[in-house]
């Protein structure tokens, strides 16, 4: 038996196990699939996290390397090169590694924090050939930053999310030309900053309402086909261009790694892609908790620690004997919010609420609605789906509503 | 004559309109932090970027690298030139430092190398 | 001298190489590509057909029951995962109710076993996903499916355990007639056999030809798919076809053999042998079709779509002669050649020993191959036992499919050794799961880097030029 299993020894991995030792639980066993602690920040070699948490700009290693030392001086123990096969709804873990082979531990609360996967081409359905020089950023971004080697050197990427536009910058300043960036939607759903440092930098166009929709090649890609969509993100055919290049990068979204929740039966958010939450990082399988991307997916590492944080105190105090309450209020949205983390509250505290919105709105006012009263508003200049947000709604709200909703009130387009 | 920027401090990616005479910044609205107004006049005087990339050592390993501070933009591929040619013995440590006075700043470690940790 | 040369390596060349290695015989299969199973028998249906659909008397329907009747026990014997589903033909109304009525007549006198007509409410009861507008369907319950390219990767993997030569990279550009039989060139290189069996799936016209043989014609015919996230594959449990049209068969929804979800194929005739991209008119077709087949196919949980030529013949049925002395033609192998594999190869043996081909079997010819799948699919204890003897057993390297790299080793070492990302793929599932390679790719490409003994950068996706790395980084570009 073991007090704390955390599944996933990333920024979400390493700072719950940090703020459970902190909340007095010492028997806690990290289980992280890859050869070092840090997960995906190992790669993510640019600089930019850590100014909401750290007070200064760090790039991902660094920012890791401040979790995993404080790993290792409290002597939190961390298994690497383990890869969790199973979980079950009573919080038994099978995982395998080449030192021990398969083992299972039965574990009093499990905070699960497996981060996200990228999508990839299989799922956009592009017409065309199937040969080599197709990559998803991030494995992009593996093979450049952590094996040293070069996927292209003339590239599209498709999609403008931030990793697409870190990669855009990445492999120019490697010697790479980027062609073109292309996004199906009307916006980026990357950051303002880096598309300005990432793209405008280099004189790198980015073509918004355009996606490809051909790739040419037999071995190697030769081009691929790009055409401008309509309002409906059809094609337009006439509007078809074609772009000779070795290489096609996609940054299309990521999605919540989730495949164990699911064999633990956890109840799904069918938007964020992960774990229904309450305002502990509870899911709706008793012990089991959820922070970091594998919950929702985060534009920030910073939060990303922050929920872990939450998720890590409140297995801590769920160890200590501290029970779920029973009464549930759900946050429900009106679909110009897309979604909350958590989705639902169970105890009269206030909580803070992350949320996304569907589209990009102008001169907003967030709206949160009391049992179908508005109750408080907050104006914002400009929100959009690729920017998470995040709202405190007090005590003296939350006690004794039956149910919470949180919506936009648009005065501008 | 006036210039729009988006600020790259930090993500919230403020918009900056600078109001420049000449190479004289007389106005800078937009940005809701110092560090917004800081960014915007040195962006139409002498706009600076932090590098970052990766060294291979002399044993053939990958290690990830910054500059400590931020150079001249335009000196951005030069400095990736020297980054490149450089190959570092390891071990080596996080804030190592790689190469020295690159364009009044240092190439530093980000990442410690394998041989760090065990 | 070989006795036999099979001219290409795809589960009917695969299937034929391993039949004829029972015997005393020297025999070398010969591929043009870099890997086994390139041709139609990586992109197909995977079904096996229980019999029906081909006309009473023709190769096709002999071929089709006597194959499928055969599957199962050729599939014990490789170590391939084989699954008796059976099939459905789904009917929307009395016209397609007559075509189903015919079907089983037809399939009756082929000889297909136990297949009736089953009405609305019994077929709303065993497979309840299925469309509200179907009336009625033919159930075929001896109907089955397998993966092609595992059946004939393991057909060849045996067939070269009991002697038999394959020859990669091998692209036959002629073919000369000698005194003792016939003398095969590829480039510079070249062999001799005694017997030639051509199982050139779409270019068995042009080696035909250049043995002398002009009476064939190939034609490819594509056929595109779209395969679903292993989530989706308990959607349906049988093969669900519609009834047959002058349009074709129209769109199949069934699920495989791993648990995927599978739809398509397309069927559009084509000039180009070698053009095997995806179309967006294919996709809207293969979507519009299966939804109509079966309620509520996630599309949005697609992990990739691809399209495979058929080498369609100018008979109609299959083409299995002798034109010339020692000399078997094996052609138009379309559907439903995946199924009639196995007793192809019988034929084709019996046709060689008609050519004056002694058959004297082999006595220690082994049928067994042993299974790929058999650490997947081990107990705890039997996985502990493997990586005790074996640590890389221990370590997970796709985590979407759960291969470890002792899997992904093995294949590398095993016959058909693959030489690339695609072929490791194929052997191991490492890469086809919804990730696609995104996470494991990287490390499958250092492991075959080290495996084969050549540098991180001349690793291939499928042989050629298709490398994933160009170079270094750090390099001057």
């Amino acid at each position: 038996m073991t007090d704390l299993v955390i599944i996933g020894g990333g920024p979400a991995g390493m700072s719950a196990a940090v703020a459970a030792y902190e909340s007095g639980i010492r028997d806690i066993l990290i289980l992280e699939r890859d050869e070092n602690l840090g997960g995906i920040l190992q790669q993510c070699i640019h600089n930019g996290f850590g100014l909401h948490k750290f007070g200064e700009e760090l790039t991902g290693p660094e920012y890791a390397w401040r979790y995993e030392k404080k790993v290792r001086e409290l002597g939190i123990p961390f298994k690497l090169n383990t890869m969790v096969l199973d979980i079950t709804e009573d919080r038994v873990i099978t995982a395998t590694s080449s030192e021990e082979g398969v083992f299972q531990i039965q574990a009093k609360a499990i905070i699960l924090a497996m981060g996200c996967r990228e999508r990839s081409k299989g799922a956009l359905n592009i017409a065309g050939t199937r040969p080599a020089g197709i990559y998803s950023a991030g494995t992009a971004q593996k093979y450049v930053n952590r094996k040293g080697y070069m996927p292209g050197k003339n590239v599209v990427i498709l999609g403008s999310g931030d990793i697409g536009l870190i990669m855009a910058r990445r492999m120019t300043l490697e010697g790479a030309s980027v062609k073109a960036v292309c996004e199906l939607m009307p916006y980026s759903g990357g950051l303002a900053r880096n598309i300005e440092q990432c793209l405008h930098d280099f004189n790198i166009p980015l073509k918004l309402s355009t996606t490809v929709v051909e790739i040419h090649g037999k071995d190697r890609v030769t081009g691929v086909t790009i055409a401008a969509v309509d309002e409906r993100r059809r094609p337009i055919p006439e509007t078809r261009e074609y772009i000779p290049c070795d290489t096609l990068l996609l940054s299309v979204g990521l999605i919540p790694e989730n495949e164990l929740s699911k064999s633990a039966g956890i109840s799904l958010d069918r938007i964020t892609g992960g774990a229904e939450v309450d305002q502990d990082r509870q899911t709706s399988v008793e012990g089991i908790f959820a922070c970091g991307n594998v919950l929702h997916v985060h534009d920030l590492v910073d939060y990303v620690s922050e929920e872990a944080e939450i998720a890590g105190r409140s297995a801590a105090e769920y160890i200590k004997g501290a029970k779920p309450g029973d009464e549930s209020v759900r946050i429900t949205t009106d679909g110009k919010v897309r979604y909350t983390v958590p989705q639902r509250v169970t105890a009269d505290k206030a909580v803070n609420v992350y949320f996304r919105v569907a589209d990009v709105y102008k001169n907003v006012t967030i709206q949160v609605y009391r049992d179908g009263e508005p109750v408080y508003a907050k104006k914002k200049a400009r929100v959009a789906p690729g920017e998470m947000e995040t709202l405190r709604i007090g005590e003296d709200i939350i006690k004794g509503a039956k149910e919470l909703k949180l919506g936009l009130e648009v005065s501008g387009q | 004559m006036k210039r729009n920027l988006t600020c790259i401090v930090c993500p919230m990616g403020c918009s900056i309109e600078v109001e420049l005479d000449g190479a004289n910044v007389l106005s800078v609205t937009g940005n809701t932090c110092k560090r917004g107004a800081e960014y915007a006049k040195n962006e139409c005087t002498n706009p600076k970027r932090t590098v970052t990339s990766t060294v291979r050592c002399e044993n053939g390993e990958i290690i990830s690298v910054k500059t400590d501070r931020a150079i001249p933009k335009d000196k951005m591929q030069e400095c990736m030139k020297l980054i490149n040619n450089a190959r570092p013995c390891t071990p080596i440590a996080i804030g190592d430092i790689i190469l020295s006075d690159v364009f009044g700043s240092n190439v530093v470690a980000t990442q410690h190398s394998a041989a760090h940790n065990s | 001298m070989y006795d036999v040369a099979v001219i290409g390596a795809g589960v009917t060349g695969g299937m034929i190489a391993r039949k004829l290695s029972s015997y005393n015989l020297t025999i070398c299969l010969l591929e043009k590509e870099n890997d086994v199973a390139m041709g139609a028998t990586r992109a197909n249906s995977a079904i096996v057909h229980a019999g029906f659909d081909a006309e009473e008397g023709t190769l096709k329907a002999k071929l089709n029951v006597k194959g499928s009747e055969m599957m199962k026990q050729v599939t014990d014997e490789l170590g391939v995962k084989y699954k008796n589903n059976g099939s459905l033909v789904i009917g929307f109304n009395a016209e397609d109710r007559a075509v189903l009525e015919g079907l089983l007549e037809r399939g009756r006198k082929n000889g297909v076993r136990d297949l009736r007509i089953i009405e609305k409410e019994e077929l709303g009861r065993i497979e309840p996903n299925i469309s509200k507008n179907v009336i009625c369907a033919l159930y075929a319950p001896t109907g089955a499916i397998v993966c092609p390219y595992d059946l004939a990767i393991a057909a060849i993997g045996n067939a070269m355990d009991n002697g038999v030569k394959l020859k990669l990279n091998f692209e036959v550009t002629g073919i000369k007639k000698t005194e003792e039989g016939y003398e095969i060139s590829s480039g510079e290189e070249k062999i001799s056999a005694r017997y030639i069996v051509n199982a050139a799936g779409l270019y068995a016209d042009a080696i035909a030809a250049m043995a002398g043989d002009t009476s064939l014609r190939i034609r490819p015919r594509r056929g595109e798919y779209i395969l679903l996230d292993k989530e989706c594959g308990g959607l349906v449990t049988h093969t669900i076809f519609r009834t047959p049209s002058k349009m074709g068969k129209g769109i199949l929804v069934t699920p495989t053999v791993d648990g995927n979800l599978l739809t398509g194929p397309t069927s559009v005739d084509m000039e180009e042998k070698e053009d095997k991209a995806t179309t967006p008119e294919g996709f809207a077709r293969i979507i519009k079709e299966a939804c109509e087949n079966v309620d509520g196919i996630p599309f949005n949980k697609t992990i990739t779509s691809f399209c495979g030529l058929r080498a369609v013949g100018n008979t109609g049925d299959f083409i299995i002669n002798t034109p010339l002395e020692g000399f078997v033609n094996v052609a138009g192998i379309e559907s439903p050649g995946l199924s009639a594999s196995p007793a192809i190869a019988e034929y084709v043996a019996q046709l060689l020993e008609e050519q004056g081909l002694a058959l004297s079997a082999k006595m220690d010819y082994d049928p067994y191959r042993k299974s790929m799948h058999a650490f997947r699919e081990a107990s705890i204890e039997e996985k502990n036992a493997l990586i005790r003897k074996d640590r890389t057993y221990g370590k997970i390297v796709c985590r979407c499919e759960g291969v470890t790299e002792g899997e992904i080793l093995e294949a590398i070492r095993t016959n058909p050794k693959p030489s690339d990302l695609d072929g490791v793929k194929r052997r191991t599932r490492a890469q086809m799961g919804r990730c696609q390679g995104g996470f494991c790719g990287p490390y499958i490409v250092e492991l075959l880097a080290r495996e084969l003994g050549i540098p991180y950068d001349k690793v291939t996706k499928s042989g050629g030029d298709s490398y994933i790395n160009i170079g270094e980084t750090k390099e001057d570009r």
